[in-house]
């Protein structure tokens, strides 16, 4: 077969094969106490994920407790009611269940598995660590050296650094303008009632989003739901403001040894409500996309070895949006990967894209999606995340189409609107040759 | 406990964590072999339409010519440079266009290549990668940029990271004679040194049918799958160059050897020790099961293992402490332990304490209550396996690239469920002899000084 009859054979497939749609079937739940919830049931396998999530997270902290949420998240798992760590741990592993807490800059994020032979007693497990923590002394100071020695870590870890001075410098002042994780000086400080205080901040029934996959009906999962989360406090803390994004660009240099320079670099993005995201996120695609083939995969990496791997995202937070990319490079090609970005920004700003690589980004989007839903872990998150920005449960079954829908002169239009060259700034951390502050 | 901690300390280390061993029920799983010897297994997982095909070449970094560290893992990415019928590049914008995804990667003892699609477009899969293993044609250019790019690899993941560097020294001072030492990504200058004759001459010599394995995992029939393998993978000649992996092994290893790592950019120095382990062998994997038994009991929880206990809880020596082992491999492994002193702990005395708590487990055996956790999570972990097919169509793929067969996966959970506690202390004997252990200090240059 010849190199043309292989593509052809590629390409009828993606003519003839109508959009993708995810085959998920999402039931939106209720609970006799009123809690909502969705689920996706699958009785192939004798267990169920439940995914949780607290809307806040990190950003609830005040400047003087910075990383109270973060600590207090590490510690919902040591130990509750009658059992301290040590007694948690054993009656989670003895029942081969899987707990685990985790805090961002927008949420607190509680995700368990476990078997369907014991899910009572899981989720009676899993109930007094979100009703009765018992953030014990000893438990407090043992995670906080943790998050200590991972801070002192940060200090010298240059995706760390880079990471710092770029939220610093796009938020100032704002809780996304530091690490959630804290400072030294302020998780130091830390005492346990300002632990007790972050908990009853950010856990509470009115900031709370839920969702299952796997083996529960929707009758059992209302139970579930009722025993596990119907004794929340009613309210938490109120939510953090509207961040506002510091957009000028330029080159931001910091000293750091080493035989490569990390870099991040960003601008501003959309929101995922505006009418133009889906053009946005396939112009991301073909710009920056993770894919061999987007643009700056093809010029940074393909064409001239100047990096092992380059890649952007929309990065659309609750109160803030931004368009965000990365990379790593030897000190001396620094210079050149940031002009070809730099050209590649502007000569998609001005110029738009291509039939071709609009065509191609739309069936990557639409076949990948819904290669999504693929284990009961995955959607149950996936499910959370969607009830979050806002969709409905049939999202799934028209979301190719709202891809599908977006033409070139769209992108073109985006484009414009979107990507400004003028706004781009690259954070270098390292020894770059001839790269200095601009 | 804090799940972040680690993120970057602990480099590879961190990856290795005694993960409990898992696998699919036999029902699912089918296994072939074509007649010019490629084997092919399938796992039908219907829950999704969504399949996952991965190629297994039996050809890794310990299999190497000596002088041309690397060059396993350089093929792999050249092995996107292109064929006649599908042009550089061409195979990811491909898999892309599918809404797929595809990558590789290589270790000491085998390289693989992967697709997760649509399960509608594995024809198209199967097509290609057949393709690639007998066509591959790549520019005197292509193998110049690749190069560079391996070079930028290896500046990202290991000499920009101390812990990284660290773990190579390791290797290389644990393997006195066998080619485990040498790191699966090269050493930089034997990279540089890497030819477009050099890659040419590898790919002749071991990418063929009969050094390969097929594993197609999801939403799919046996029967088609072997039907749609017989037709593009059938036709593909066997190589006569295909020989038993015999590598150079290890001569007794009387003396331990201890090494410090003194960097600039290290802000959390922590105490690293390695001995030599047996691995999983064909038929006999009882000794690899009770070790991994004993890593779970050293160090598999942040709370109640072992280290933990004694090294966080009853003491305040440390912040985080783990014990890792992996006998996936072809020839002998390592058992590893790692503790990370708490502030104002030096590292003489974390090591201290460390080898202290294994003396006392060598006196007091094992908790029967951690025994028995241990022995429920293992059960329940064929459970959640189910739930990740193409999980295991990388753990059939890693099982029999190192030469362990369906049947040795498949009893592997009765292995692990019919280790004793003797077992698990006999094995611990034989592991702990520092002798044949490597200990390293990844340490501030402030604290060297």
């Amino acid at each position: 077969m010849s190199a043309r009859m292989l593509l052809k054979a590629a390409v009828l497939l993606l003519t003839f094969t109508a959009p993708l749609r995810a085959e998920v079937n999402i039931q939106a739940v209720t609970s006799p106490g009123g809690i909502k919830a969705w689920l996706v049931e699958d009785h192939g396998i004798p267990f169920t994920s439940l995914e949780i999530r607290f809307k806040g997270g990190t950003s609830l902290d005040t400047p003087e407790t910075r990383g109270a949420v973060n600590l207090m998240t590490a510690l919902i798992e040591e130990g509750a009611g009658a059992l301290d760590s040590q007694g948690f741990a054993a009656a989670r592993d003895g029942l081969a269940a899987e707990f685990r807490f985790n805090s961002d800059l927008d949420g607190v994020s509680v995700s368990s598995h476990f078997l369907t032979e014991n899910r009572d007693q899981a989720m009676a497990l899993l109930h007094s660590a979100l009703t009765k923590p018992r953030f014990d002394q000893v438990a407090v100071d043992r995670v906080r050296e943790q998050v200590l020695s991972g801070l002192r870590s940060d200090a010298k870890d240059p995706a760390a650094i880079a990471a710092d001075l770029e939220r610093k410098r796009s938020f100032g002042d704002h809780p996304y303008g530091s690490d959630g994780s804290g400072t030294i000086k302020s998780v130091t400080a830390l005492t346990r009632d300002d632990i007790e205080l972050a908990f009853h901040d950010a856990i509470a029934r009115d900031r709370i989003t839920v969702a299952a996959a796997g083996d529960i009906t929707a009758a059992e999962l209302g139970d579930l739901l009722d025993k596990l989360l119907g004794d929340l406090p009613a309210q938490g803390a109120p939510q953090p403001v509207e961040a506002t994004l510091q957009t000028k660009g330029g080159i931001t240099v910091e000293n750091f040894p080493g035989p490569q320079s990390m870099i991040i670099f960003g601008q501003g993005g959309l929101r995922f409500s505006d009418p133009d995201y889906f053009a946005a996120s396939l112009l991301n695609e073909i710009l920056g996309g993770g894919r061999f083939s987007a643009r700056l995969m093809t010029e940074v990496r393909e064409k001239r070895g100047l990096t092992y791997g380059v890649s952007t995202s929309l990065a659309s937070f609750d109160h803030a949006q931004m368009l965000m990319g990365q990379f790593q490079a030897s000190n001396e090609k620094v210079a050149e990967a940031i002009k070809v970005i730099r050209e590649e920004w502007a000569k998609v700003a001005k110029d738009g894209v291509t039939e071709d690589e609009l065509a191609n980004a739309k069936t990557y989007m639409t076949g990948a999606y819904p290669l999504r839903f693929d284990g009961n872990d995955t959607i149950a998150s996936i499910l959370v995340g969607m009830q979050d920005l806002g969709l409905t449960p049939d999202y799934p079954k028209t979301r190719n189409e709202k891809v599908e829908a977006v033409t070139l002169e769209d992108i073109k239009r985006v484009a414009a609107r979107l990507i400004k060259p003028e706004d781009l700034h690259f954070i270098v951390v390292g020894q770059p040759t001839g790269v200095v502050n601009e | 406990m804090l799940r972040t901690l680690g993120r970057t300390m602990f480099g590879l280390i961190a990856l290795s964590l005694p993960i409990l061993p898992v696998v699919a029920s036999a029902d699912t799983v089918s296994s072939f072999t074509l007649d010019n010897g490629m084997q092919v297994v399938v796992i039908e997982d219907h829950r999704a339409p969504v399949v996952t095909q991965m190629v297994w070449y039996k050809i890794g970094r310990a299999d190497e010519v000596a002088g041309h560290s690397g060059i396993a893992h350089f093929f792999e990415h050249l092995m996107f440079k292109g064929t006649e019928k599908v042009p550089s590049g061409e195979f990811s914008a491909t898999v892309e266009k599918q809404g797929g995804d595809d990558n590789a990667f290589t270790t000491q003892d085998y390289t693989a290549y992967f697709q997760r699609v649509a399960a509608d477009r594995l024809d198209l899969m199967m097509q290609m990668e057949s393709d690639r293993m007998v066509n591959l044609n790549m520019s005197e250019e292509d193998v110049t940029t690749e190069r560079q790019v391996i070079l930028e690899e290896r500046g990202q993941r290991t000499d920009s990271d101390p812990g990284n560097l660290l773990q190579e020294q390791m290797s290389a001072a644990q393997y006195l004679n066998h080619p485990y030492g040498t790191p699966v990504i090269g050493w930089r200058a034997e990279i540089a040194g890497l030819t477009r004759d050099d890659a040419i001459g590898f790919y002749r010599a071991y990418y063929a049918p009969n050094n390969a394995i097929l594993i197609v995992a999801g939403d799919v029939k046996p029967d088609d799958v072997l039907a749609m393998a017989k037709k593009y993978y059938g036709p593909l000649p066997p190589s006569d160059k295909i020989k038993p992996r015999q590598r150079p092994q290890e001569p007794p290893q009387l003396a331990e050897r201890r090494m410090v790592l003194a960097d600039e950019r290290v802000a959390q120095p922590y105490v690293a020790r390695s001995y030599m382990a047996p691995e999983r062998n064909p038929g006999d994997q009882k000794q690899a099961a009770a070790l991994s038994v004993l890593a779970n009991l050293l160090g598999g929880s942040g709370t109640t293992s072992v280290l933990t206990k004694a090294l966080q809880f009853d003491s305040q020596t440390a912040v985080y402490s783990s014990a890792y082992y992996d006998g996936t491999s072809v020839d002998p492994q390592t058992f590893g332990l790692v503790v990370v002193p708490a502030e104002g702990v030096s590292l003489a005395d974390a090591e201290t304490a460390m080898d202290q708590t294994i003396a006392k487990f060598m006196k007091d055996g094992v908790n029967a209550a951690d025994f028995a956790r241990i022995k429920t999570q293992i059960r329940a972990s064929q459970i959640y396996a189910r739930d990740d097919a193409g999980g295991l169509a990388r753990m059939y793929g890693e099982a029999l690239a190192v030469g362990l067969s369906v049947k040795d996966v498949q009893d592997w959970p009765d292995v692990l469920q019919a280790v004793t506690p003797e077992d698990v202390m006999a094995a611990a004997a034989l592991v702990f002899n520092r002798d044949q252990a490597v200990t390293g200090w990844l340490t501030t240059k402030e604290a060297a000084e």
